[in-house]
């Protein structure tokens, strides 16, 4: 085994050292105007600028109206879209009734549908919220009546041999036996979550790490559209490695 | 075809069971004009060349299927609240989102018993299948021996009236297969369940049941009704039966009846269903 732990801590060093020498690189470019630094700006003035709005509160204020409309609209699409998956994936006349529905519209790009959306919810919060939790429905109501779909046979078969009722085939049958896909799901969805989220700020919020990288941009102060585009990929990173030890928890049989 | 056993205690009264499935545009018979009785506290095991409609059989029986003529009678209590059937599946079928304790408390929890009333109730038959101090173990943690205890467990802690098992022990290794063969037939004497045990292995039939029902190649038909409680009396110990001078007479009679009907059955058509 000690050969493979080996190479499993050289593989963590190497992860770390591919961004850092990015960085480094692009520091000495800056540094020896070999790019524009008026477009491109440079690590070291980027985090001087980063520093600079987490002590004035701004960063904070901007993440903090993010995090929120991403776990709001997260949290009601994955209610809403586990139990139309599983109903989908259970009982033949929901599907029948929304399946067609649900594949024609998937395909739309979700921020095409924010001007009906603001129509709909109006310019403030709850706009944000039901723009991510259509991005989200989506994503789990596939893989969940996907999830469902792909449960053995035989667990069914138990299932009706036991004479378990509706219900408890949802929640102790279909539920823990989609979960390996439904996570799966809401790791794709808060991917695209966030991706949504960004751009919809920058079109049309005034708080936010979007409204911040496309403001910015705007006025033309480059440093700070750098550390929304910096703080927009911690988030990413932060929220797969929740989601990592969500998984494990959830779903201890997966990997022993 | 055998005559009736007389209707003494009858638990099953399955007449002209035909199944008939349609393959690519061919109909063909699964099973074909079963009737048989089944009395109550039997231990009955039928074995047959593959294909031969004895899981279908189990099946219709349990319920999870559907016989296209003939019908299957179950001689109940009029007050019972049992179960009519629980089956044990030859595949992996516990849960393994659930517990060992939860699995095996699955069909009195369908049945709207409160949780602590079902896991009082599941507890001993834990402790007897073996599994006392794995209560609150995940089925990956488990050997697969052990998940077929977990299984057993579950069938009997629903305390049906008939027990319906598909090959229970057949993807065990033989020394697992002994043990749990040995502790099943411990388990059930002490119920006095009606079983119906299908299985491949004439040396299981011949040890664990009263009666073994041979099966013809398919469509399945009753070839035969053999009579093992009269030979090897109750209680029965797995390895002691291996050792009687009837075993081997019983098993060269058994093999033979098997034997003709899967050289005769010249089509190369497997169906496993």
């Amino acid at each position: 085994m000690k050969p493979v732990a080996a190479s499993v801590q050289v593989n963590r060093l190497i992860s770390a050292a591919t961004p850092l020498l990015l960085l480094a690189a692009w520091e000495v470019a800056a540094q020896t105007h070999a790019i524009d630094t008026r477009f491109f700006s440079s690590p070291s003035r980027i985090f001087m600028q980063f520093w600079q709005m987490l002590a004035n509160g701004e960063l904070l204020y901007h993440t903090a109206a993010t995090v929120a409309r991403v776990l709001i609209g997260f949290a009601i699409g994955t209610t809403v879209g586990v139990v139309l998956g599983l109903a989908i994936g259970l009982v033949p006349t929901v599907s029948a009734a929304l399946e067609p529905l649900v594949d024609a519209t998937f395909p739309i790009p979700k921020v095409a549908l924010l001007p009906l959306v603001i129509i709909l919810f109006g310019i403030g919060e709850a706009s944000k919220y039901a723009i991510i939790a259509i991005s989200v429905v989506y994503l789990l109501i596939i893989n969940t009546a996907a999830g469902v779909r792909q449960i053995e046979r035989i667990y069914l078969d138990v299932g009706r041999n036991y004479h378990a009722g509706r219900l408890m085939m949802f929640t102790d049958v279909a539920l823990p036996g989609a979960l390996p896909s439904i996570v799966t799901g809401m790791k794709v969805a808060m991917g695209v979550s966030l991706i949504v989220i960004v751009t919809a700020e920058s079109l049309a919020a005034k708080s936010g790490i979007g409204y911040l990288i496309w403001t910015s941009w705007q006025v033309f102060e480059v440093e700070k559209m750098y550390v929304g585009l910096f703080v927009t990929a911690i988030l990413g990173l932060a929220s797969s490695i929740l989601l990592n030890w969500a998984e494990r928890r959830l779903i201890p049989w997966k990997r022993s | 075809m055998t005559a009736a056993e007389p209707d003494i205690a009858l638990k099953v009264r399955i007449r002209n069971l035909r199944r008939s499935f349609v393959l690519h545009g061919r109909t063909f018979d699964a099973l074909d004009g079963v009737s048989l009785d089944i009395a109550a506290g039997e231990f009955l095991a039928i074995v047959g060349p593959s294909g031969c409609g004895k899981t279908t059989m189990l099946r219709i029986v349990a319920d999870l299927d559907t016989q296209t003529e003939g019908t299957i009678e179950v001689v109940r209590a009029l007050a019972s609240s049992q179960p009519i059937n629980s089956m044990v599946f030859q595949q992996e079928s516990i849960f393994p989102w659930m517990t060992v304790r939860d699995n095996a408390a699955f069909g009195l929890k369908a049945r709207g018993i409160g949780k602590r009333q079902r896991y009082a109730l599941v507890q001993p038959i834990l402790e007897r299948a073996g599994l006392a101090g794995f209560e609150n173990a995940l089925p990956h943690q488990l050997s697969g021996g052990m998940k077929q205890r977990v299984s057993l467990a579950r069938a009997f802690a629903n305390d049906p009236e008939i027990l319906l098992m598909d090959e229970p022990f057949a993807a065990l290794d033989e020394q697992t297969k002994l043990i749990l063969q040995g502790e099943l037939l411990r388990i059930w004497e002490a119920s006095g369940k009606t079983v119906i045990y299908v299985t491949h292995s004439i040396d299981e039939a011949i040890s664990l049941a009263d009666r073994v029902l041979v099966m013809s190649a398919r469509p399945g038909r009753v070839k035969d009704l053999i009579d093992v409680a009269s030979i090897f009396s109750r209680p029965r110990d797995v390895a002691s039966v291996k050792s009687n001078p009837h075993y081997g007479e019983l098993f060269a009679h058994i093999w033979r009846e098997l034997r003709n009907e899967i050289v005769a059955d010249a089509s190369p058509v497997e169906q496993a269903a």
